[in-house]
């Protein structure tokens, strides 16, 4: 016998092409993928899982400890952490995962040129740009929901009191999650498809985040010194964990968790529409950036 | 049926043009595209896809405008850009399938499109480690490999020799020659250097500042030029001597005589002029153009 391997030749393909629904589809998975490093090395998993990982330990935490004290009789003076607080309490791992994979997303396709082989292929740039905020928000929204929901889990395993208002916070928490995965994701992709190389990205998307809440949190402090407490509530509306919690406060009726709650009267509303203009305004300057790019 | 036809076209960048009034007609076929640096070889490939407007003009690519239809030009064509536009951290075969998804494929189809065009190009067992450690002629097979998973028409490969050895090269040719003959794939394909075209092309485009220079076949580039070609060993000035007091028009090109064919008495006139000065005769043969004299 022979071992020779035959060569079959070309052959045509002719089976379905799915339309431009399916490939924008296709665009928001692998981005999804891609931000937990998935299909890739090793290396590029460690980070988003491990982080991953830290922001499911307070929650489990807590259900542990809820469970142990219900057991000795103490349920009643241990409570689960507030569902739509937690965000707020883990916002600094929060931006780590933002600055560390906000570029996986936003620039390497820059980097690496490879937008000419999306843009040669039936996807327009707008389809382009709401696949990777799509991915990037699900992927941040996984990240901020699955603690959450376990706490929830928790709280009907550990028969929480008043399961019923468990039940509507938990669902409010969801929706917050949703608001703060979708102003988060826009602000570290804008940030990140201005910065190439991918460390300067990880650095600037960082740096907004910590210039941002330390500047809102001295001109609070000083205010507050000052008795000016409508301008430090005001001021929260230029840190975005404060922001999006000021939305949670107005619309989702939680209970503040941010430093300042948004200031009564006109300052709910004003904070939502804030909230959604730079929700738009993000995939408006992402469209702008690839736009530039795709023509080079 | 032209594949491709321009009327027109003109494209201007800031303080430079870069296409001037260029009208072309291109059949099915393997089909050059020659120009130097600069001379608007990748803006006519950008247009044709779509991704440039031109600045006055019309293209058709496969029947379909370049403006209004480019959506349906590009589910039918494949790009193949000139610079690298590969991610470095994922393997070929999860890019491959990756842009056999965006561009139409189910995803099974997807994969065994991938495996077979990876084949087709000559990636085999590397195509499962990272892009980023693969040499240029590896990488410049997964660039043609994106162009062709999805089965198009027509290709457009941009300087796909660009960066790599002579035997590189080599093989990148055979495989745009089989491409245009085995898998009857149309090809326009761009270099800055004329005899690779003129191996692999039926058909040659030769622009030069924007302006089409020539379109033709290579054969009619080559064809005879009714001119006779003569070595001798020794002394050719005594037989350009001899053949001029015949009346034939002769004129010296280094070690060559060269001879303008007046009718089919010339070989004979040649032959027996030899023959009677006791010359050696090395040879006689019909020359033909070289396609480098389009530049001269």
């Amino acid at each position: 016998m022979t071992s020779v391997i035959h060569d079959i030749g070309y052959r045509h393909y002719d089976g379905k092409r799915l339309g431009r629904a399916y490939a924008v589809r296709s665009l928001f998975t692998h981005n999804l993928r891609a931000a937990y490093g998935l299909g890739r090395p090793v290396k590029a998993k460690i980070m988003p899982f491990l982080l991953g990982a830290i922001m499911l330990m307070p929650a489990a935490i807590s259900v542990a400890v809820t469970a142990i004290a219900a057991q000795v009789g103490a349920g009643r003076d241990i409570q689960l952490i507030r569902y739509s607080a937690y965000a707020i309490y883990l916002q600094p791992l929060i931006a780590i995962f933002l600055a560390a994979q906000a570029p996986v997303l936003a620039s390497r396709d820059l980097r690496f040129h490879v937008t000419p082989l999306y843009f040669s292929r039936p996807m327009s740039r707008l389809d382009y740009v709401l696949a990777k905020y799509g991915a990037f928000t699900t992927a941040l929204y996984m990240l901020l929901a699955t603690p959450v929901t376990i706490l929830y889990i928790g709280a009907l395993v550990t028969k929480q009191k008043h399961i019923g208002s468990h039940t509507v916070h938990w669902l409010a928490a969801l929706a917050g999650c949703l608001i703060f995965a979708l102003v988060l994701a826009g602000l570290g992709l804008v940030v990140a498809a201005f910065t190439p190389r991918r460390g300067f990205g990880v650095t600037a998307v960082m740096a907004v985040y910590l210039l941002s809440t330390t500047a809102v949190a001295a001109v609070q402090g000083i205010a507050e010194n000052q008795t000016q407490f409508g301008v430090a509530q005001w001021a929260g509306m230029f840190a975005p964990f404060n922001l999006v919690d000021g939305v949670q406060v107005w619309a989702l009726r939680a209970k503040a968790s941010a430093p300042e709650p948004p200031p009564s009267g006109l300052g709910g509303p004003v904070f939502t529409l804030v909230c959604a203009a730079l929700i738009v305004g993000c995939v408006a300057i992402l469209y702008l950036r690839f736009r530039k790019a795709g023509a080079k | 049926m032209s594949i491709i036809a321009t009327r027109g076209l003109s494209m201007r960048f800031p303080g430079v043009l870069a296409l001037d009034q260029l009208t072309v007609d291109i059949e099915p076929g393997v089909v050059g595209l020659v120009g130097a640096n600069g001379a608007g070889k990748s803006t006519l490939i950008k247009i044709l896809l779509g991704l440039l407007e031109p600045t006055s003009g019309q293209a058709q690519v496969l029947g379909f405008d370049a403006a209004r239809d480019s959506m349906k030009i590009r589910e039918l064509v494949g790009y193949m850009p000139e610079h690298d536009c590969l991610p470095p951290d994922v393997s070929a075969t999860e890019f491959i399938v990756h842009v056999a998804r965006i561009s139409g494929l189910p995803p099974t189809a997807a994969r065994e499109r991938a495996a077979d065009t990876l084949r087709h190009v000559g990636l085999y067992e590397e195509r499962y480690r990272p892009i980023g450690g693969y040499s240029t002629g590896m990488r410049q097979r997964v660039k043609l490999a994106q162009a062709l998973v999805h089965d198009p028409k027509l290709v457009f490969l941009d300087e796909p020799t660009n960066g790599l050895d002579p035997a590189g090269r080599d093989e990148m040719l055979a495989l745009v020659r089989r491409i245009g003959g085995q898998f009857g794939i149309s090809v326009l394909v761009t270099s800055h250097l004329l005899g690779e075209l003129e191996r692999v092309a039926d058909h040659l485009v030769i622009i030069d500042g924007g302006r089409l220079l020539r379109s033709q076949a290579v054969s009619a580039f080559t064809q005879v030029s009714g001119v006779l070609v003569v070595e001798v060993e020794e002394e050719m000035d005594r037989l350009g001597e001899h053949l001029a007091r015949t009346g034939l028009h002769v004129r010296p090109d280094g070690r060559l005589l060269l001879i303008d064919i007046a009718d089919e008495s010339t070989y004979d006139v040649i032959r027996d002029s030899v023959a009677d000065l006791g010359l050696a005769l090395v040879r006689m043969e019909n020359r033909r153009h070289r396609i480098e004299e389009v530049f001269s």
